[in-house]
């Protein structure tokens, strides 16, 4: 069973959301996404400044078996990528809601609640996606 | 459903993540590929390979029938025992699949071969054999594991009788031996030393189990792949197939031309490409962060001034993975033999520095090119 914490929302691409107390809103992916992708090897995360639309494709986590993308699901402006994970990608596997996180934006419109799921609607999911 | 090793339950109870793998229903890993990959270069580890095909020949005729259908000589194998590595090519020289052979006497052969190629190539022994009397029995009762690690035979030992047990410590690199109805040989596919072992399926799983309690690691197809291109060695279906011949695929060693009167399937092929193939297969090194993966694109520029085209060289990943012992990501490649060292691999539409070098990258836990 993967560990899926009862404060964040999650997506249909396996991110979560966590809402910051300062407005921002922090990213990362599943406890469910990193052990489905194994061993992490190489994260690539997006550079302060850059400008995101939800849905955008905006960072890359790579393990030994495939590389797969990290899509934003929010619009707003990155404010911090997680440096840590270029040199140590493993923080992924260890810690996917703690070290792990990937990105940080400040988010310029409300969250797209339809487009997020809670903790408990994504356990459904996860359960369903397991046929 | 897949096909099961006799191990797969086994598999399952110690946690591994099944995937698979040319029909089979195999262990991808138990937990982290990444440990036993490492298990394997610095300790033990060991793999489930019962699903590759254990082909039997038997006859008087048998090494003629080898000499003709292989590229390697079987003539070479004098001492009973001994193994050859060869390639089994089609009359224009593209390659059926990559094997082992065992010399075990001089009326038998074993050939192990890979399990997505099985069917195939069995259909191709058997209407070659037809012309020396050769008897083809592909041995489906027995499993196969392969321990292997700079401390794999030491711990595997002790699972054999005394008697058993002195053969097979002194067994040569590359060699094995028949016991009853175990098959002990020094070969594998990690560039580490170690056993692969051919036991009654029905003992596989109290044998896995014993191995375990030795401090052997159980190891998956995800490291299996990360320690043979460490190690340089070619996978099939990968970095040589039937649309490429072994002279483009870093092969031309395991090609006995000598002695010239051998006449073995794509013989003639080969002749005439000799010297002349235009792509060779080389060992990449990432410059960068990123991981390389098969079919990316490589781009080359000329490296000498023999005259060669004009303009960029193209070429492709072949087998591409992240090198846990070099910490970097590492590859083989398919590249026009005219290029320069120094190349770009196109890596999600972004091109980024690489080297070519001369593989293996790793043997025997030491990695041999410098990053």
């Amino acid at each position: 069973m993967s560990n899926i914490p009862s404060d964040l929302r999650y997506t249909k691409s396996h991110e979560w959301v966590r809402r910051q107390q300062n407005g921002t809103v922090e990213i990362g992916i599943s406890d469910h996404a990193q052990s489905a992708l194994g061993d992490l090897v190489f994260v690539e995360v997006p550079e302060a400044g850059r400008a995101l639309r939800a849905g955008e494709a905006c960072a890359v986590v790579e393990s030994v078996k495939a590389a797969s993308d990290v899509y934003s699901p929010v619009s707003g402006k990155v404010i911090a990528g997680n440096a840590a994970l270029a040199s140590q990608p493993e923080l992924l596997n260890q810690d996917p809601y703690g070290a792990g996180w990937l990105f940080r934006v400040q988010t310029n419109s409300p969250l797209d609640e339809a487009a997020l799921m809670s903790a408990a609607d994504y356990a459904k999911y996860l359960a369903d996606e397991a046929g | 459903m897949g096909l099961k090793t006799a191990l797969h339950d086994t598999h399952i109870l110690q946690g591994a993540k099944i995937v698979d793998f040319g029909g089979w229903e195999m262990p991808l890993h138990y937990g982290s590929q990444i440990e036993e990959h490492h298990a394997v270069r610095r300790d033990a580890g060991m793999f489930d390979v019962s699903h590759m095909g254990v082909i039997d020949l038997t006859g008087d005729r048998v090494r003629d029938f080898l000499r003709r259908v292989l590229a390697n000589d079987v003539g070479r194998l004098t001492i009973p025992g001994k193994a050859l590595y060869s390639c089994m090519l089609l009359p224009g020289g593209g390659v059926i699949d990559d094997l082992i052979v065992y010399f075990i006497s001089d009326t038998w052969f074993r050939v192990v071969v890979n399990a997505g190629t099985r069917d195939k190539d069995l259909a191709w022994i058997r209407r070659h054999a037809a012309d020396f009397a050769v008897t083809v029995a592909l041995q489906q009762d027995l499993a196969m594991i392969a321990i292997q690690g700079p401390n794999a035979r030491e711990k595997t030992l002790p699972l054999l009788a005394p008697p058993q047990r002195v053969s097979a410590r002194e067994l040569p690199p590359f060699c094995a031996a028949a016991f009853d109805s175990w098959f002990v040989a020094r070969t594998g596919y990690t560039g580490e030393d170690g056993f692969e072992v051919m036991l009654p399926a029905g003992e596989a799983a109290k044998t896995w189990n014993a191995l375990r309690a030795q401090g052997i690691q159980p190891a998956g197809l995800g490291a299996r792949d990360t320690l043979r291109l460490e190690a340089g060695m070619n996978l099939y279906g990968n970095d040589m197939d039937e649309h490429h011949h072994p002279l483009e695929s870093g092969l031309a060693w395991t090609v006995a031309f000598e002695p010239g009167d051998r006449d073995f399937i794509g013989r003639q092929a080969l002749e005439n490409l000799r010297g002349a193939a235009a792509d060779q297969l080389v060992g990449l090194v990432l410059e960068e962060r990123g991981v390389l993966r098969s079919h990316q694109k490589v781009v080359a520029t000329a490296g000498n001034a023999a005259g060669g085209p004009a303009g960029p060289l193209t070429g492709e990943v072949t087998s591409g993975t992240f090198s846990p012992t070099m910490n970097r990501s590492i590859a083989l490649a398919r590249v026009p033999r005219t290029a320069a060292l120094g190349v770009q691999v196109e890596i999600r539409g972004k091109m980024h520095a690489a080297r070519i070098v001369k593989p293996p990258f790793v043997r025997h836990g030491k990695v041999l090119i410098p990053v």
